[in-house]
């Protein structure tokens, strides 16, 4: 009876945060804070009973390329790094809360940042965090002989020089980072970058030892050389099976880090991470079968859909002349019922009508894609003006319309949507369009070299919360730029929002989308969301809108107790 | 006997080195590499990366530094998965496939033959037409569909095996099934088929005729050759069910090799693509040449010097 209640009273506070994080007004979710130490109280902060084994059994998915901060460019190895290593600020909430550095001070041009380390930041196996641990994992990034992935972030910061070290033009010294002392840290930019603080958070500005890591990244997967600087530290690994953290007892935080071990499982079939789940092998899981997701929304107060800053569209190639003529494009955009493809796929996700989505919030505190609106683009279908800008176009009824194509990689939903649209252009446009799948490798090729014939799957999942990260993908020549879009007054606002701050720098970021979306070299299908499974009997667990997982404050309850 | 082992082997070198150069061509002739990712690399980093793992040398060049650390049991870096070596790979998911397969093909064997023999000597008895029923269902269900069966039922509704992992004996029986489902099915109408030849041939009437018993008939003379066919089929099915499923050690969570095969190609992860290619390759050319060494022993008339 007691326990009914208790998972009763669980099942309103989780729908309660689940609201809060649907309503868009906040970037996380979470259950509260905690506020006392969980080992001296039987109760948690929320007021349940505490369960003596503070264990989690989390399901990774697949295997982790890597869990070197640098080196890591996934959604796997990023969960495991966002609990093993700390950077200057840690993102609670959406808002940056001091992690390493314990305090900062910005120049008044913006450009000069002066971290001071906290003086009980120590890594795992014993020694100080400095300043130079620092410097040395920042230009370890940004030197293109450790061939990061992510390089690119370093660029994306504004550091100085960042973009010619990481071409190699430069020597890595040369970065805009110095350790003035063993605890502070200054950092140059080339130019005031608001989201600068908040990147320093992303792991590939996590710090690593000198003395550590090694060429080949081994280092991070053996566990007696990772030394860390995070809530945990890696016990085991066993590969294509399981990786255990435990807790790392040199946090400068520990005190507050209730969980001694997290077990993570690399279940990659989703079917199976789902049975056990419902077998109590599990306690947390993302990925979900799609099959499994309408029946979950429904009956399930352990399932959360959470927003997840990124769009899911179709690029269309403008090297093929029929998808020259804006009317042409406009025609597929207004012709599709974009409410009716999310219900279709199920999981919870949002109609895009705009490519910046929500979970981006400009100066003002608003949602940037609230502000924006939707440029026009019909939720469900505009039969009518779908048809007009075809018959501008010089095809009315779709008539002489050369047959199109839609290239995706092979995937069940992908195809799904594929066939969606192609049986939406054929009923509302009168057109024709064939559907060709590529394996992953083959395709990632033809997009890249802009080969496909006409129109392309495509997905962009934002690295940080400031819809610059959205938008630069479609600066002329960049490599994510897949459609061949070029236009020189999109290219000038997103270059002046490179050089300026605030409201004025938010109002270039409004006119470069609206630039775009008036271009249309796109079609926005929807905007990503992430699924997640967290048993009830497991309290303060948080995940941002770039997906990242925060295990430092979760407390397993016991409601047997 | 020796002699022609030894010349066996070296046509499993020549062998070896044919399957090699032909993995090595199509492997770098189809689109993409390593590092074709989902996020274009920036140039200068991709250059690094190809010059890191010498995907920048000239093909031939390539191809013959590979073979050289494979001759010293070097089998390389895993292109894909950061810091961990093909070696490691294999020797951490080997264990795993070769345990469970191992057993598969223990139970194929010590179930297929006598109840195949059985349905033989049975034959069209109701046991017969109920074995044959199970078997053909055996051979026409896939394996994966045997396995999310088998978890649906016993992992999720009867909680009676986990949900994955190897702990304890009970996880082996789900994988287990689903590996020698197929193989037990097609081992056991094969040897009924082979069983019912034989007894039809003049010798077992010859025995039968100068009063051997029925136990003396099949043990002595029938079973032997009836065996035959069914060594041929085994020998190349013991390499491919100690070396895993990708769709079984999905569904059931297994750390094994199996999943290897589809993903390195899949990554283009070249070293792993190469290892486990010739890794298998191998193990299949050794276990060929088990079932010729079997031959001679079980059928006088077959000779290995030649």
């Amino acid at each position: 009876m007691n326990k009914k209640i208790l998972s009763m009273l669980a099942v309103l506070v989780t729908g309660a945060a689940l609201f809060t994080a649907c309503g868009g007004s906040d970037e996380t979710n979470s259950s509260d804070a905690k506020t006392e130490s969980p080992k001296e109280a039987t109760l948690s902060p929320e007021g349940y009973p505490i369960a003596e084994k503070q264990e989690l059994t989390y399901n990774l998915g697949s295997e982790p390329l890597t869990i070197d901060p640098q080196l890591n460019s996934a959604v796997d190895g990023g969960q495991v790094i966002n609990n093993t290593f700390e950077g200057l600020v840690r993102e609670v909430g959406g808002q940056v809360v001091p992690g390493m550095a314990e305090s900062w001070t910005i120049s008044d041009d913006g450009l000069v940042y002066t971290f001071k380390l906290r003086n009980d930041a120590i890594w795992s196996d014993g020694q100080p965090v400095t300043a130079n641990d620092f410097v040395f994992a920042w230009q370890r990034a940004a030197d293109p002989k450790t061939a990061s992935e992510y390089a690119y972030i370093i660029e994306s910061a504004n550091i100085l020089n960042a973009g010619a070290v990481t071409k190699g033009e430069m020597d890595p010294s040369q970065l805009g980072v110095k350790a003035i002392d063993d605890k502070t840290f200054e950092v140059t930019l080339a130019n005031p970058t608001e989201y600068f603080l908040k990147l320093t958070g992303f792991a590939t500005f996590m710090p690593v030892r000198q003395d550590i890591v090694d060429v080949d990244g081994i280092w991070a997967k053996t566990p007696e050389k990772a030394v860390c600087n995070g809530p945990f530290k890696l016990e085991s690994y066993d590969l294509g099976d399981q990786l255990v953290l435990v807790k790392n007892e040199n946090y400068w935080n520990a005190e507050n880090v209730a969980l001694d071990k997290v077990i993570c499982k690399m279940i990659v079939d989703t079917s199976t991470a789902y049975t056990a789940y419902e077998s109590g092998q599990l306690d947390l899981l993302e990925a979900v079968p799609t099959a499994e997701i309408p029946k979950l929304m429904v009956e399930n107060p352990e399932f959360y859909i959470l927003p997840y800053i990124g769009t899911y569209f179709m690029v269309m190639n403008l090297n093929n002349e029929v998808l020259q003529d804006i009317n042409v494009r406009n025609a597929l955009n207004y012709a599709i019922d974009r409410k009716i493809i999310t219900e279709l796929v199920g999981a919870g996700q949002i109609p895009a009508t705009g490519f910046v989505g929500p979970g981006f919030l400009d100066t003002e505190g608003n949602e940037f894609s609230e502000v924006s609106g939707d440029y026009g683009i019909p939720v469900q279908a505009d039969v009518v003006a779908a048809q007009k800008f075809l018959a501008d176009a010089g095809y009315p009824g779709g008539e002489g319309f050369p047959e199109l194509e839609i290239l995706y990689n092979t995937s069940e939903g992908h195809k799904m949507i594929a066939e969606t649209l192609q049986e939406m252009w054929a009923e509302n446009l009168g057109i024709n369009v064939k559907l060709t799948n590529q394996e992953w490798a083959v395709f990632q090729e033809t997009r890249n070299n802009q080969t496909y014939d006409s129109i392309a799957r495509h997905g962009w999942i934002g690295d940080y919360t400031d819809p610059n990260t959205m938008l630069e993908i479609f600066i002329s020549g960049n490599a994510q730029n897949n459609g061949g879009y070029s236009n020189p007054a999109f290219d000038e606002q997103m270059a002046l929002a490179k050089t300026t701050v605030g409201k004025e720098r938010m109002d270039h970021l409004y006119k470069a989308e609206e630039i775009f979306m008036a271009d249309m070299p796109v079609i926005p299908i929807y905007y990503y969301v992430n699924t997640l499974i967290a048993t009830d009997e497991i309290e303060g667990w948080e995940m941002n809108s770039q997906g990242k997982l925060w295990f430092g404050d979760i407390i397993m309850l016991d409601f047997e107790q | 006997m020796s002699r022609y082992i030894a010349k066996r082997l070296v046509s499993m070198v020549i062998t070896l080195l044919i399957i090699s150069s032909l993995t090595f061509s199509i492997m770098h002739s189809i689109p993409g590499s390593p590092f074709t990712k989902d996020r274009a690399l920036l140039p200068e980093i991709e250059a690094a990366l190809m010059e890191k793992y010498g995907l920048d040398d000239p093909l031939w060049e390539q191809y013959l530094n590979y073979l050289g650390d494979f001759i010293q049991g070097d089998l390389g870096v895993s292109m894909q998965k950061i810091g961990v070596s093909v070696n490691d790979m294999i020797n951490q998911g080997l264990p795993v496939s070769a345990k469970v397969g191992s057993i598969a093909v223990i139970v194929i064997l010590a179930l297929g033959i006598p109840i195949g023999m059985i349905s033989a000597l049975k034959q069209n008895s109701i046991i017969d037409h109920i074995v044959m029923f199970i078997a053909t269902i055996g051979i026409a269900v896939p394996s994966f569909v045997v396995g999310t069966f088998i978890m649906y039922i016993f992992g999720e509704k009867l909680r009676l095996i986990p949900a994955g992992g190897l702990d304890g004996p009970s996880s082996y029986i789900g994988p287990v099934i689903a590996l020698a489902g197929f193989s037990l099915a097609y081992v056991t109408r094969l040897m009924r088929s082979t069983m019912l030849e034989v007894l039809r041939q003049d010798y077992i009437r010859t025995a039968k005729a100068n009063g051997l018993s029925q136990l003396r008939v099949i043990g002595k003379h029938a079973l032997k050759n009836a065996l035959i066919p069914v060594i041929t089929y085994v020998g190349p099915m013991v390499a491919s069910i100690l070396t895993g499923s990708f769709v079984i050690e999905k569904i059931f969570a297994l750390p094994g090799i199996g999943k290897y095969f589809t993903e390195s190609v899949t990554n283009r992860d070249y070293t792993v693509i190469m290892s486990i290619t010739l890794f298998y390759a191998a193990i299949y050319i050794f276990m060929v040449l088990l079932v010729d060494i079997a031959y001679a022993f079980i059928d006088p008339r077959i000779k290995l010097d030649d």
